[in-house]
This record gives C-alpha cells, structure tokens and sequence, in this order.
C-alpha cells in the first residue's frame, strides 16, 4: 500500500489527536538480576493493530503480562484512557476490557473446549451461595464464538484430543467473551495453517473495524505488514524502533530486531 | 458440503453409553459385583446381613477419607498425613470428652484440630512452593507424635457424660438398618460429587491438576484453593476418625497407622490420576468398596491374611494398566 493510503488509516495518521486506550511509561521488569524489560513507554490508540517484533527473550512476553495483570511491573506506570491503571490480578485486567491469548495458549487439557474458554469467569446459575455451573450456556455461547472464528472446534471435546489450530481458536475465543478494548496477541499464528493464519488475521481485522486496539506479537514478517499499522521493534528489554507499517519495510525490521539497526525512533 | 460448520460444531463426540464404557470407574465397579457375585455362590459367610452389615461400614473410613483425598489428587498433590490426623483428630476428641467436656466440644476441637493441620499443609505448599510429598510426609510423623503427646501414649476409653453419644454416633444405625458410617459417607459423597462438579470451585481444581501453569494466567486463585483442597482432605480425615472413635469405643495411638496408602490405593483404583486433572467421589468409594471386598473374601475363602498386600497392590497395577491399556488404544 502507498504512504497516502497509510495516512487514511485510522490510528495510523492521528497518533497525537486521538486519546490512547493504553499508554505505558517508562515500564521496567526484571527477574532477579535479569532485565526483561526495560524503561518501555508507548501509547496504542482504539482501533490500531501495533506488530510487537524481537527477537527470542527480548522482553515481548513479559511486556504484555504486565498489562494482562500477570506480573507487576518493576518500574513505571499504565494508563488506561488517561487513568492511571494498577493491576493486581489478571481478573482486573479483565474487568478494564484487557484480554490476552498467551503465547503457550494457557489451556488445561484435561477441561473441554468450553470450560477453558470460560476458565476463571465461569457462568452460573442460580441465587446467592446456592449457584451452580450453567454448563448449557456455556457450551451454547462457546459454541457460537467458533462459529464466528470459523473453526470447527466442539465445546464438549476435550481440548486434549485437539489439533494446533482448533487449541489456537479456543485461546482466542477467550478474548471475545466481553467486549474487549485492547487485546494482546502472543504470536497466536505459531504452528497453525496457512488457512487457519488467514483466519486469525481476518479476526484481527474484525476485532480493529470494532474499534478494539490489538497488540499483535509475531515472529512473521508477512503476518505483520499485512495486518499492522504499527511495528513496534523490542531488543534485550528495551523498544528500539516505533513507527509506522508504512514508513517501514520488513528489511529494516529484520535489521533492528538483529541489533544490525541500532535503533530508529 | 454436506455438513455445514454449526453442525460440526454440535455434534456431540461422545455418547453416555460410549462414556461409561471408557471409564476405569466402570470397569472396578463390575469387579465389584462380580467379586461379590462370586463370594455369595463359593461361600456361605459371604451373603449374610450381617458380613454385608460388616463391609459397608469397613468401607466407609476409607471412603470418607479417600473423598477428601481426590481434591488433593486432583490438583496434582498428595496428602500423606492423614492416617496421623485421623489419629490426632480421635485423640483430640477423646481426650476432651474424657476431661469432661461434652460431645459438641470434643467434635468441635477435634474438627479445628484437622483444620488447623491442613491449613498449615496447605500454606507450605501453596505459598512456600513445598513439595506436597514431603510436607505431609513430615505431618504424618509430627501429627501421630501430637497424638501420643495428647495422650500420653495411653488406650482412651472413656469419654466423659456423652460417652454414650459417642456410640451410638459411630456405632448405630439410625435409619432403616443402615450403620451411621454409611449414612455419612453417602452424604458425603454426594456433597463431594456435586462441588466437583457444579461448583466454580471444583471447576477449579480440575484446571489446576490439568495445568497449574494456564490456571495461573487466567486469574484462578491457585494458591486459595490449594490451601482450601489441603484442608478438606485434614477434615475428612478428621471425620472419619469423629466417626471411627465412636463405632470402636477406645482411641489407642496406633489408630489410623498405614491407611494413608489405602486410602491413595481407594482413590487410584477407582479411576483418579496422580499426575492429577482426574477424579470423581463415586471412583473413591468403589476403590474403598473393591479394597474391602477383597480383604473380606480373603478371610472367608481360608487365605492367609498375609496375602492382603498382594491382592490389594494386584489391583492398583491393574487398575492402572488398564488406564494404560486404554490410552495405547486411543494413540494409535
Ligand atoms: N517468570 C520469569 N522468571 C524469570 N525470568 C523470566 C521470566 N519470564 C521471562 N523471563 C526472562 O525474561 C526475558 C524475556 O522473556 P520473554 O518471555 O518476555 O521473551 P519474548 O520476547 O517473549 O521471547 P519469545 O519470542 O521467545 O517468546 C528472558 O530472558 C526470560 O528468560
Ligand atoms: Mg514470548
């Protein structure tokens, strides 16, 4: 696509105008004595799909655990819409419309399909102390979900007998329970099909036209300059590049995610 | 195409007939009854109200205690320490109702007692990231030593004004003819198989024997309910020993000694895995039930006693090479 058309794009043009949903500052988490993030700030606005790009243990995980409320951050601050944002538990990330498909999916293969969309925030039914599990509007509404994602995924099946991509579509359909405004994608097209690829990027592209920002981290060239408005290049903790897919190119990408590119900013 | 993608996504993979057939439960449960099936044809003993009355009841301090034991199993633990906290909870008992104190105390002490050591189990394991095997393993040394302590090592036969309640607690048989034990268990279990199965909680626990990791990260309180599962398995070994105090009528510092293993062999038998994930309460009582059943039948089928070992160690390897067996097939 044309740098022109690029500018047409929500997210991409208005970066100043718009108020971002999520905005980190100065983030640092370290494990002991390593630093696996370090000192990251950035903002994602409503609507825009950002590429997070590195290399193996460059800090891509543990950035978006910090913002699903898996760790604490060592350092720094969130804001969500322009509130200051805490996270103690993952439940809260969630409550503030943060979702996040982990990057080894997180699915207990001894649950069904639906019991693990629905892991942590199962549905009940019932009055006061007295509730029970609501197994039919459970499998109804997993059910739907796959649907929706096109996946030919059983919410009675165990997720145990399950191939990659039909694991890879109950992770993610996680995500579309609530309405959702920012999710967090931990290389969700790893070891699936080319089919199944497409799929998950067509959601992506679903998920932005709704207004939901999506942090997308792949190893994937293609899967991000195809979907992203935003490369966002991590190396050993730190953000060493921040722009836009159209003022990029995958060589320079590949360049600043080898450290052959010191940094552009 | 023939079949659309919503149809796909209904289908139903397994029948209950299917489900049942591939369940180890089952296949113990027919062991049962064939057993039984066997000892009331080969034998006259076997048969009579009085050895049925005899089995039931044996079964039960097992069966209550492997109840409280699948929690643990199923979230990938194991509880060793219950032989001792049975021992410790009777003795606690005892020894209140015979300072005096009346029956709802003594249950009462008894029960905070059990509570307190799984709770200290628990808290170990879930937040000083013990090994379950170990802490218990020290709690099965530690709680009998209480109980020797608490007693002074002496036979308590005597407990106080309520004496007779404590009897007819443990030893009677308030409805139809049916021992309290069993009364007890069968409500117990029935409590069980509902938490597991209808309750967030149990919901829960299966997803932390299945990948404690993913439970994790999506926001189940791990370390809450791995406290809370230590707690149950202490508790029901604490009742199970209210109710054994009351049906034998003397509480001697030995009680309880080794049954941590049958009650692990109850749990395995009846289908629950150790690598955790797996359980049910009906698979713990039929374990406890195929466990007694042979002990019995060695004893009216004239074998000695010391082959008890062999045939009930037989059934777990069996009981597991079956699950074995099974998986081989659904590989390949
Ligand atoms: N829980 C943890 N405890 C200790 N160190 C950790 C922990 N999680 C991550 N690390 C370390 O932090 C660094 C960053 O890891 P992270 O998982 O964020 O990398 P990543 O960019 O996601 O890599 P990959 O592409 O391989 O998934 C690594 O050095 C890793 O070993
Ligand atoms: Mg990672």
């Amino acid at each position: 696509m044309s740098e022109a058309e690029a500018e047409q794009l929500p997210g991409t043009m208005g970066r100043q105008r718009l108020v971002a949903v999520l905005e980190l500052t100065n983030i640092s988490k370290h494990f002991g004595a390593i630093q696996a993030v370090n000192d990251v700030s950035l903002a994602i606005e409503p609507g825009q799909v950002v590429g997070l790009m590195g290399d193996n243990g460059a800090g891509k995980s543990t950035l978006v655990k910090m913002i699903a409320g898996n760790f604490h951050p060592s350092h720094g601050t969130m804001q969500m819409d322009g509130k200051q944002l805490i996270l103690n538990k993952p439940v809260e990330a969630r409550q503030h419309g943060i979702e996040i498909v982990h990057q080894d999916l997180a699915l207990c293969n001894n649950l069904t399909a639906a019991a693990n969309v629905y892991l942590g925030r199962e549905l009940r039914r019932g009055i006061g102390p007295f509730r029970i599990l609501d197994y039919a509007a459970m499998y109804k509404r997993a059910g739907q979900i796959f649907a929706e994602l096109k996946s030919e995924t059983r919410p009675r099946d165990l997720v145990k007998q399950m191939s990659g991509g039909q694991r890879q579509a109950v992770a993610i359909a996680r995500t579309m329970l609530s309405q959702a405004k920012i999710v967090l994608m931990d290389e969700p097209t790893a070891a699936i099909s080319v089919r199944q690829v497409a799929e998950v990027l067509n959601l992506i592209r679903h998920l932005r036209d709704q207004g939901i920002a999506v942090v997308l981290i792949s190893h994937r060239m293609p899967d991000v300059f195809d979907v992203a408005d935003r490369v966002i290049v991590m190396r050993r903790g730190r953000k060493v590049a921040d722009k836009t897919i159209a003022s990029s190119s995958p060589e320079e990408v590949t360049g600043l995610i080898t450290g052959a590119i010191e940094q552009v900013l | 195409m023939a079949v659309t993608l919503d149809q796909t996504i209904a289908q139903k993979q397994h029948t209950i007939f299917s489900r049942i057939f591939a369940s180890q439960t089952f296949w113990v449960v027919i062991a049962v009854i064939l057993a039984c099936i066997f000892l009331s044809v080969t034998t006259d003993a076997f048969a009579t109200s009085k050895n049925l009355y005899n089995i039931t009841r044996n079964i039960t301090f097992v069966a209550i205690i492997a109840l409280g034991m699948t929690f643990v199993i199923i979230t990938g633990g194991i509880d060793l320490s219950v032989g001792s906290v049975l021992c410790l909870s009777s003795m606690i008992l005892a020894v209140t109702m015979h300072a005096g104190y009346s029956i709802e105390v003594g249950i009462l002490a008894s029960i905070a007692t059990a509570l307190a050591i799984g709770a200290f189990n628990g808290i170990l394991i879930a937040y000083l990231g013990f090994p379950p095997f170990v802490v218990t393993l020290g709690m099965l040394s530690i709680a009998r030593s209480l109980a020797m302590v608490a007693s002074n090592n002496t036979v308590v036969f005597q407990f106080g004004p309520d004496h007779d309640k404590l009897l007819a607690l443990g030893g009677g048989a308030w409805v139809f003819g049916i021992a309290n034990p069993v009364l007890y268990t069968i409500l117990l279990a029935l409590i069980t198989g509902f938490v597991l199965r209808w309750t967030k909680f149990g919901r829960h626990i299966f997803a932390i024997g299945g990948n404690e990791h993913a439970a994790t990260l999506t926001g189940v309180p791990v370390r809450q309910i791995k406290v809370a599962v230590y707690m149950i398995s202490a508790l029901a070994a604490g009742i199970a020993g209210i109710i054994q105090t009351g049906w034998l009528g003397a509480v001697t510092t030995n009680l309880g000694n080794g049954m941590e293993l049958q009650v692990i062999a109850a749990t395995v038998i009846g289908g629950a895995n150790l690598a955790g994930g797996v359980g049910t309460a009906f698979g713990a009582i039929v374990g406890a039930a195929l466990i007694e059943v042979i002990r019995n039948s060695l004893g009216l089928l004239g074998i000695n006693a010391f082959w008890q070992g062999v045939f009930i160690g037989g059934a777990i390897l069996m009981a597991v090479l079956f699950d074995r067996l099974r998986n081989f097939r659904r590989n390949e």
